[in-house]
């Protein structure tokens, strides 16, 4: 594995394993996951927010933890196994956590969407009924300016207690 | 997505010579014509409503989709009136070959505009399916019924029904709004009113939604802007050799805009970084010289929005007989939009057609300053505004679209510009500091008796006081910015509320009386007075007078505010928490608003939660800082915008007035959430805070006291 360590960047063939299919690409070590994802691989929904790490529009699952792919170099994920947004619903079905977004309205403008339920996927994958603390700590890296934080928490209660709950009622 | 060569923009033909039905197929189009500005009147957009014989109904209008929900809203309002099923309507926003002429997608105006206009084209439409369907069935008119894209008349056995698609079927009829439409009342209606989701939502939680920055052209080359250092600098030499000397990289210099533009993001970023620029770079103020800087640079109004001074009565005389006089200067801090998308930009020559797609509240205004800059006629230039990850005023991006195209015509390839955040915060634009001084005078029973309002930089909006007062002089004065400034979602409201909702606090303080009792007393308004009510009543408010003087240690505060602008009344209440250590905590906060009839309860409420955290923000942290014309904190780790664990309880009060026509709601449910929490920390601590952010650095600056330098005559 290169890695930071080795900030030199020679291009090297390498494998990527993402959303459960190996493709081999061209890479330099040293180029960010998100740049090779969007614009390599043409996975646009892992989104551009700040390049710092500081927004958590970028996220993605490494090995199904969530991790801010504009600090991380590509060639530290060589051989394992990535899932971005596009990733998660298989065969078409949704998520709970997709679901529970839509059935509560969690979103305006959209931007933030995918990074948001990728943090979400990770946290509920590791710990399925989390507190209200441990939702706000987990998500507190990921920015949404329009304000949506109500109804993304909401969104994740939702999904945590299961998809087939009702609305909620204050909502 | 590349444009058709040659097509002509439906905006710029008359309305009888526009290919409709070349493109969308037979039908029947009915039309409400813009009005442009400078045309005599508010300018507002235009509207058009086709019912095809495929039975889709297709409605246009000027705005922009931004997150806020237009999109839901206006299909619900156009589905409402022709008696059609949401599913049926396609609405087709921001492109300025297909669309009707708009100003843009501010000012809270696309309920108020595109959503009148659209219901009266699709109440029209409703008229000629009527008509038609009458002569089908062989029975009047008014015995027609209109249900779910049907005309259906007799009853029972003898009923029957065509379906629009079939009305209009081999028809190519283009016809104004008749004079006889009338869209239906807000109270009768059964899809409007009603909450409603996003259509496209299975795409946003997919990650499938494309983004100008998401998008890519054949043969597309990735750009990036050589910015100026500061705002005012002018380039006094270039030199482009080094980064020309890289395979595939185009330097372009035009006027004062200078680009590179390579196969990759990288290497542009990289040529850019050969560019060898020296810079005139003029003096400017730092922060502490802003205020005075200010007062001492006027400029003339831009606009008729900046156009407000009102006059009545003697304020200064009747103040000097109040029995409590009071005065005092409130200033806001320049912020940054921090939209979660950058700007962004994809231009492509076609032959002589320019096709920009980009992240743009204003395409109309877009294309005007292409034609402009460019020297090519409006004719040959389209405008496309894909989804937009946010824009809160500022993303009207003439300058982008100008460089992009500018790179795209002499690299001969579709050239993509997507700013850094860096960029973005230095080299956008930036909501104005705002510097508000008022003077007030009150009796010994709580009535206002003067009031003066100036303002300097923020804008005139909301500057007039909604509260009744005798003699009053309010007076907007532009000035010029060391940085550069546009707009900003409710931003001269927010100044003017912070201003006028703390000195009506710090009035009722030395009256004696409580502070919602206060309001009350000079408040006509009733729409007014019902969000008032609404909040103290959810709050369970009981009178007392506002505690004073200084305090220490742990405490706890409540405030309230109320405003009004863009036709929305907002009222918002605040709890707050004290530590010893000065830091606040917001406990609760509880916004009551009312803009006339509710078209999507759903999105609305979003809209006023959105709104309340973007405006907690500007009041208790964002901050630019800057030095000589640069700005300090430009990066997102520099500058706090509210993150999960900064966002108390928010209850959203809704009230609906069926009987008032629809106002907008991006701005209005801002602008009481400053004042209110500037009130509450005073009840809590007796220090008054008149600068926003009220918490720079987390905490409440020391010495506060030191910033009362109100001078209360008694």
């Amino acid at each position: 594995m290169t890695g930071r360590e080795s900030p030199c960047s020679r291009p090297v063939t390498g494998t990527l394993r993402i959303n459960g299919r190996e493709r081999s690409i061209s890479l330099e070590p040293s180029r960010s996951l998100l740049e090779v994802v969007r614009d390599e691989l043409g996975l646009t929904g892992t989104k551009y927010g700040c390049g710092e790490g500081v927004c958590g529009a970028c996220k993605l699952l490494v090995d199904g933890v969530a991790v801010r792919s504009c600090l991380t170099p590509v060639g530290e994920v060589v051989g394992r196994s990535v899932t971005t947004i596009e990733g998660l619903a298989g065969d078409g079905r949704l998520t709970p956590i997709q679901q529970a977004f839509l059935d509560e309205g969690a979103f305006q403008c959209g931007y933030c969407t995918p990074g948001m339920i990728v943090a979400a996927t990770a946290l509920l994958a590791q710990n399925p009924q989390p507190s209200e603390e441990e939702i706000l700590s987990a998500m507190q890296g990921n920015l949404c300016r329009c304000g949506g934080y109500p109804r993304i928490r909401a969104a994740i209660r939702r999904a945590a207690r299961g998809s087939s709950a009702p609305p909620s009622g204050d909502r | 997505m590349t444009p058709t060569p040659g097509s002509v923009p439906f905006d710029l033909v008359e309305p009888a010579a526009r290919p409709y039905f070349d493109r969308w197929g037979p039908g029947l189009v009915v039309y409400r014509p813009a009005q442009p500005a400078g045309s005599g009147g508010p300018p507002h957009g235009g509207a058009w409503v086709h019912v095809g014989e495929d039975g889709r109904v297709r409605a246009f209008a000027g705005k922009v989709e931004l997150g806020q929900g237009v999109t839901t809203a206006l299909t619900m309002l156009v589905a409402e009136e022709l008696k059609v099923l949401p599913a049926s309507v396609d609405l087709i926003l921001g492109d300025t070959d297909l669309t009707p002429w708009d100003i843009g997608t501010f000012g809270s105006r696309s309920m108020a505009d595109a959503g009148a206009h659209l219901r009266a084209a699709a109440a029209g439409a409703l008229q000629f399916l009527r008509r038609w369907a009458a002569e089908r069935l062989g029975v009047e008119p008014g015995s027609v019924r209109l249900d779910s894209g049907r005309a259906m008349a007799g009853e029972g056995a003898t009923a029957r029904s065509i379906p629009y698609a079939e009305l209009v079927a081999g028809r190519s009829r283009i016809e104004p709004v008749p004079s006889e439409s009338h869209p239906s009342p807000p109270a009768e209606w059964s899809v409007a009113g009603r909450p409603a989701s996003s259509r496209d939502g299975a795409k946003v939680v997919t990650g499938a939604v494309r983004y100008t920055s998401d998008l890519r052209l054949e043969g597309m080359l990735e750009g990036a802007i050589l910015f100026p250092p500061t705002f005012r600098s002018t380039l006094r030499s270039l030199e482009t050799r080094a980064a020309e000397s890289i395979p595939g990289v185009t330097v372009v210099r035009e006027g004062g805009f200078v680009g590179v533009a390579a196969p990759d993001r990288a290497t542009a970023r990289a040529a850019r970084g050969l560019l060898r620029a020296e810079w005139e770079v003029p003096e400017a103020p730092g922060e502490d010289g802003i205020v005075e800087y200010f007062r001492t640079h006027p400029k003339p109004p831009d606009d008729h929005w900046d156009l407000d001074r009102y006059a009545v009565g003697d304020p200064a005389a009747a103040r000097g007989a109040s029995a409590i006089a009071l005065e005092a200067t409130y200033t806001t801090a320049y912020i940054a939009h921090v939209p979660l998308e950058p700007h962004a930009a994809i231009a492509e020559w076609v032959g002589e057609r320019l096709t920009v797609w980009i992240g743009s509240q204003t395409p109309f205004r877009v294309r005007a300053a292409l034609a402009r800059t460019l020297g090519i006629p409006n004719e040959r230039i389209r405008i496309v505004v894909p989804p937009t990850g946010g824009g809160f005023g500022g993303k009207h991006a003439e300058e982008l679209a100008a460089g992009t195209a500018r790179l795209a015509r002499a690299s001969g390839h579709p050239v993509r510009v997507t700013l850094s955040r860096e960029e973005e915060f230095t080299q956008t634009y930036l909501r104005p500091m705002a510097v508000v001084e008022i003077r007030s005078g009150a009796d010994r029973d709580g009535r206002l008796t003067a009031w003066e309002c100036i303002t300097w930089n923020a804008g005139a909006s909301a500057i007039r006081t909604p509260y009744r007062v005798d003699h009053q002089r309010v007076e907007n004065r532009p000035t010029d910015s060391p940085l550069r400034q546009g707009s900003y979602r409710a931003l001269a409201a927010t100044a003017n509320n912070f201003a006028r909702e703390s000195q009506m606090d710090e009035l009722a303080a030395r009256t004696g009386v409580d502070p919602v009792e206060f309001r009350r007393r000079s408040l006509d308004d009733p729409r007014l007075r019902a969000v008032l009510d609404a909040v103290a009543a959810r709050a369970g408010w009981t009178a007392r007078p506002r505690r004073r003087g200084p305090r220490s240690g742990p405490s706890t505060g409540r405030g309230i505010a109320l405003g009004l602008e863009k036709g929305g009344r907002v009222a918002t209440y605040v709890e707050v928490e004290v530590t010893a250590s000065r830091t606040v905590g917001i406990g609760r906060i509880i916004t009551a608003y009312e803009c006339g009839a509710i078209v999507n309860p759903r999105h609305l409420e979003g809209q006023v939660e959105g709104g309340t955290i973007m405006a907690l923000g500007g009041a208790l942290g964002e901050a630019i800082h800057f030095d000589r014309g640069r700005i300090l904190n430009g990066r997102l780790s520099a500058y706090p915008v509210p993150r999960f664990l900064d966002v108390p309880p928010i209850e959203v009060l809704l009230l609906d007035r069926p009987d008032l026509p629809s106002a907008g709601a991006g701005e209005t449910p801002l602008i009481a959430v400053a004042p209110a929490i500037a009130n509450a920390i005073d009840d809590a601590t007796g220090e008054r805070i008149r600068h926003l952010p009220l918490l720079p650095g987390g905490r409440l600056p020391t010495g506060a006291r030191a910033t009362d330098f109100a001078t209360p005559k008694n």
